[in-house]
């Protein structure tokens, strides 16, 4: 016979009250596992859909030169500080600490060109990357291979320009591959090339002229992905684009907020659940506690007993309350998002803080009921009889 | 000295007007592989003179020895380990743990004791042998007859070999055949040299121990 046997027994023989415990444990667990994993994959699907809002990182060539243009609208007389970055120095943003949430790289090179007489600025681009920084893109025709470029809408109506076209540069013909949809950006103004073959009409060989990030900080403030970049490129000026990325941010976080909102009260219910059927438990147990301390079970012994029941039911309540709060996720997910592909893995992490908070809630709710069943006077409990 | 030495023992439950003296200034010593049966009317006391031998009521004034032990100078847990190491108890209603089989309830006292499972089980066996319960081990408390659970009860006090068995009323609930059954368990037990104080309010059982002390009105006539 151990205390251990004891507490399981009187588990066994008293169902019901273990059954509301469990119950109540559950019900606590399920949904804190619920709400964190649908926290979770929320966060991971909104996300997803903010990385088709394209960049939010901008790396500029550092320059002490103010730009006086508004909305694309540029004021007369101005003209560009034509610093430019080194292309190669861009990989070092590959290196900085939390490179795992870059999704994309778009190294940028801009210059003038003349095409029909008129004045355009040619932006080569890395196309690989344009249906994530770019994702409204939409081409009409298709991608230019190294001999041809795509016209922004308004550039290719001034020009009179239309996909199959060509148009000759520095002695060299290159096709009009295709005309970019109307975008409402000054994308609409531009030229757009590979980023090689623009480097090569511009004679700006290895140099480009600022590049785009699309970074995803669900786990890192946007700030510190740009004091992390701005490290590695010490050249260069990092800017986010706070409006897209606070935006985003303070969603995410407001929701988090109301969630552990919910989650406490519903913790909160759980632990009282526990408290008062353990309590009421150990009022029926008066004469076996008295039986136990007349035969010289310590106080520590009893309040053992009490903790180890409230222990079983607890893990119990941990593991089942993990794989229930999971599979309501599933359901609550398909119900909620439009997005019924997001996949919401098994989390080892918080299947194990589920059981640790299942034990918390469990322990700490009967605290007070095996207190009340340490300090039972045997011989009051047993002529209370 | 006596093993057991009590000393002007006083009782008193309740304050001012609502005082009610229980015990009023008892002294008695008993030798080691006494038994002695303590007789007396409803509300006599002897009751909580038991609850005070058995270190579960302290008193409100007076000195309780056994073995030189001052037991109410001892800390709440310190008594606990002396009730396990010292005394046996038998309960008037059996006190059994319901949902625990026959072996369990007389293993219950050795739960706290650091012994082999497997040790544990055959002291209780041993002990459920010598109360004549063989074959009924693993059945609840539920399944047997009253004499059966007292003999259980008897079983649970002994298995840890106690030099001294407190027995409050253990035959008031039995028919006579049984109540005869289970005194001459306790003259056993006591010619193996065990110390026995029974409260009983039948003569008849009185009979069987050597020395009977009468409580009345909270004090020892006899």
């Amino acid at each position: 016979m151990t205390l251990k046997e004891i507490a399981f027994r009187n588990l066994l023989r008293r169902k019901g009250k273990a059954g509301f415990v469990l119950a109540g444990l559950i019900i606590g667990v399920s949904t804190a596992v619920a709400i964190i994993s649908f926290v979770e994959a929320m966060t991971n699907d909104i996300n997803h859909k903010l990385e088709k809002y394209g960049a939010n990182i901008l790396i500029l060539p550092k320059t002490e030169a103010l730009t006086l243009s508004y909305g694309g609208l540029s004021l007369g007389g101005v003209s560009f500080d034509m610093r430019e970055l080194q292309e190669t120095e861009l990989s070092r943003v590959n290196s900085i600490r939390n490179s795992k949430n870059i999704a994309a790289i778009g190294p940028l090179v801009l210059g003038v060109l003349n095409i029909n007489s008129r004045k355009i600025l040619l932006a080569g681009v890395d196309f690989s990357v344009s249906n994530i920084l770019k994702p409204w893109w939409q081409v009409e025709g298709s991608i230019p291979d190294d001999n041809g470029m795509v016209l922004g809408s308004e550039a290719a109506r001034i020009l009179g320009l239309m996909p199959g076209k060509k148009v000759t540069l520095n002695g060299r013909n290159y096709n009009i591959s295709g005309v970019l949809r109307p975008t409402g950006s000054q994308d609409d103004q531009l030229a757009f090339a590979r980023i090689k073959t623009a480097q090569a009409i511009l004679q700006k060989e290895g140099r480009v002229s600022m590049a785009e990030v699309a970074a995803l900080c669900k786990d890192c403030p946007i700030e510190e992905m740009v004091k992390q970049i701005s490290e590695a490129l010490p050249g260069a000026k990092v800017m986010a684009i706070q409006q897209v990325v606070k935006g985003r941010m303070e969603a995410l976080a407001q929701f988090k907020k109301f969630s552990i909102g919910i989650l406490m009260v519903v913790l909160l219910v759980g632990g009282l659940v526990v408290l008062v059927t353990m309590s009421s438990s150990v009022r029926e147990r008066t004469e076996e506690i008295g039986i136990l301390r007349a035969i010289g079970f310590r106080k520590r012994h009893v309040i053992k007993i009490v903790f180890l029941e409230a222990g079983i039911l607890s893990s119990l309540a941990g593991i089942t309350g993990y794989f229930l709060g999971w599979g309501v996720t599933h359901v609550a997910f398909r119900f909620f998002s439009e997005n019924e592909s997001v996949h919401i893995p098994f989390n080892p992490e918080l299947a194990g803080i589920a059981f640790l908070i299942a034990n918390f809630i469990g322990i700490a709710s009967s605290a007070y009921p095996a207190s009340m069943a340490a300090r039972l006077d045997p011989n009051d409990a047993l002529r209370a009889l | 000295m006596s093993y057991i030495e009590a000393e002007n023992l006083i009782k008193t439950y309740g304050r001012g007007e609502a005082e009610v003296s229980a015990i009023r200034g008892v002294s008695f010593g008993i030798e080691s592989g006494e038994f002695v049966s303590m007789m007396g009317e409803s509300g006599a006391g002897k009751s909580t003179l038991l609850s005070i031998m058995g270190a579960m009521n302290a008193p409100t004034t007076g000195s309780y020895k056994v073995d030189d032990i001052d037991i109410y100078n001892l800390n709440p847990e310190q008594q606990a380990d002396f009730r396990r190491e010292f005394l046996g108890f038998v309960f008037q209603s059996f006190h059994l743990v319901p949902y625990l089989t026959v072996a369990e309830n007389v293993m219950l006292p050795l739960t706290t004791i650091k012994m082999r499972k497997k040790q544990k089980r055959s002291t209780a066996e041993k002990a459920l042998m010598w109360v004549g319960l063989s074959g009924k081990e693993d059945r609840l408390p539920s399944q047997i007859s009253g004499g059966e659970k007292e003999r259980v009860a008897v079983a649970r006090a002994i298995v840890n070999e106690p030099p001294v068995l407190l027995a409050d009323e253990i035959t008031g609930n039995l028919d006579t055949k049984t109540s005869t059954e289970i005194m001459e368990l306790l003259q056993g037990l006591n010619q193996k040299g065990m110390t026995i104080i029974m409260v009983t309010h039948s003569p008849d059982c009185a009979k069987y121990a050597r020395r009977m002390m009468r409580v009345s009105d909270g004090r020892l006539v006899q």
